[in-house]
């Protein structure tokens, strides 16, 4: 059997207006085109079949990553390949450099976009959750103007986001990560590079000897990332290594129920989130000093 | 509309200008528009890795490519890093150790070593099984792909390369 997408047109937008124009006139006939990672692949399979493609890799407005003021900004275009391998990113959201190497492939990682991943919102991706557990910020923008989301108000389910057909994520904006920042990345999966069975994204501050702002965000374990909120409470104002990692485990037993998938049920997957749980907090007893 | 647009690009050191209907794959294009068979197809949605190809300067899946994407791009493929001799030695090392059966996934495979040798001349046999990853060979088991390929590393530190 051979793939073939059905017939599209194909712009190359130059600037955010040449993509805001598309869009403005096809509403959600209309795709756009980032590494064609997850786009081209449900193009081949006909999951999606948009009347007109817009390819923004060449708009100067969705590149770069830099430090502005006290966050890192980084464009929704930059491939992870890019964010995997730079200085800024390592040395202000390292939890972010640690986990793009557990996506997929090398040949995929050269091609697909930190901004495609987030807009793909696939509930078993690596960054959507580390977005939520870092706080960070999304820059959209549309002919109307532009606004920021959160990274709590974004994801909103499998493949569904807060963004409106006529919207563009721009770029998206991490706090710094300050002194005394602890965070833990890490996933269950079958083979190198497939999507996890469960994974934890957790970040935590010490602050005068305790844990503050602690943030467990588990994904792969429900239709969009999922921050443990009540597990999470019960690091905060505690030393590192002070505490019993069973009574957090026990919390997300009793606040949590994994939705299965095709491969994973809901009791295999609340085993592995506790799992990485003890993981990551023996993690963090380790760097107590 | 729909209707064709012209790319104009570098395949192997040769210019290319055609004019592709917007929903051609890059690895079809190569195929079927210019004739270059060596990148092979498979799955078509990015799992098996036999369209692994270089786009400028790096690997990608020939299948999650448009051509249209390529205005302006430089395109290597099996045949032209087979001519210019990049990676003979891999390649002669492969036929060495028998890393290849039926051959399927042999260019993919090579395009993948190839990157993996460049970014770490000097890699261990897990980090070739992460690169290999996203390689799918239904033949050898991949065994003697990794023996190839740290035999390939090996000489070529041996030869201060
Ligand atoms: C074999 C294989 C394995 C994979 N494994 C993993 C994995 O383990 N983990 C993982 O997270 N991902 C995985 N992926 C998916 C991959 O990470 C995709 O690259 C990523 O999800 C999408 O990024 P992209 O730039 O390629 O986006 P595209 O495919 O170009 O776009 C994806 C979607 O986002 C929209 N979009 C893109 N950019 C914007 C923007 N700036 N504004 C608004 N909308 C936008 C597009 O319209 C489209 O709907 C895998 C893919 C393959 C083929
Ligand atoms: S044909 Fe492209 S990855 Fe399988
Ligand atoms: S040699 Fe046959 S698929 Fe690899």
């Amino acid at each position: 059997m051979r793939l073939k997408p059905r017939a599209f047109e194909y712009v190359r937008a130059r600037s955010l207006q040449d993509v805001f124009s598309v869009l403005d006139a096809h509403g959600d006939e209309a795709k756009i085109l980032a590494g064609g990672q997850s786009l081209v692949p449900a193009l081949n399979l006909r999951l999606a079949a948009p009347e007109i493609v817009v390819d923004v890799s060449a708009v100067e407005a969705l590149s770069g990553i830099t430090v502005v003021d006290d966050v890192l900004r980084i464009g929704a275009m930059s491939r992870y390949i890019e964010v995997a391998t730079s200085d800024l990113v390592a040395r202000h959201a390292p939890m972010i450099a640690r986990a793009i190497p557990y996506i997929a492939h090398t040949a995929i990682r050269n091609r697909g976009t930190f901004g495609g991943s987030l807009c793909n919102a696939d509930p078993a991706s690596e960054l959507p959750a580390c977005a939520l557990a870092l706080k960070a910020v999304f820059n959209i923008s549309s002919s109307a103007g532009e606004r920021k989301i959160a990274a709590s108000d974004f994801f909103l389910g499998t493949y569904t986001t807060a963004l409106e057909p006529n919207e563009v994520l721009v770029s998206v904006e991490v706090p710094l990560t300050g002194p005394g920042s602890l965070f833990y990345f890490d996933e269950v999966a079958r083979r190198q590079g497939d999507y996890a069975m469960a994974g934890l994204a957790a970040r935590a501050e010490v602050r005068g000897g305790v844990l503050a702002d602690a943030r467990l965000v588990f994904f792969a374990v429900s239709d969009m990332p999922l921050a443990a909120s009540a597990a999470s409470a019960l690091l905060e104002g505690k030393a590192p290594g002070s505490f019993d990692a069973e009574v957090v485990c026990e919390a997300l037993a009793q606040t949590i129920v994994p939705l299965e998938d095709l491969t994973t049920s809901s009791a295999t997957k609340l085993h592995l989130m506790k799992v990485l749980t003890r993981r990551a907090l023996t993690d963090f007893a380790g760097k107590e000093a | 509309m729909t209707a064709p647009i012209i790319v104009t690009l570098t395949v192997n050191g040769e210019p290319v200008s055609q004019a592709v209907e917007p929903r051609l794959t890059l690895v079809d294009f190569l195929r079927e528009a210019i004739g270059l068979k060596g990148t092979h197809v498979g799955c078509e949605h990015g799992v098996c890795g036999a369209c692994t190809l270089r786009l400028d300067g790096v690997t990608v899946r020939g299948c999650l490519t448009l051509a249209v994407q390529c205005e302006g791009a430089t395109v290597e493929t099996i045949e032209g890093m087979t001519e210019s001799g990049a990676m003979k030695d891999l390649q002669d090392e492969f036929v060495e150790r028998n890393a290849l059966q039926c051959g399927y996934c042999t260019p993919g495979m090579l395009m993948s070593a190839a990157e993996l040798l460049e970014r770490n001349a000097m890699p261990s046999r897990e980090e070739i099984r992460e690169q290999l990853s996203g390689n799918y060979c239904r033949c050898t088991g991949y065994q003697a792909i990794v023996d190839a390929i740290e035999t390939t590393a090996r000489k070529r530190g041996a030869l201060g390369r």
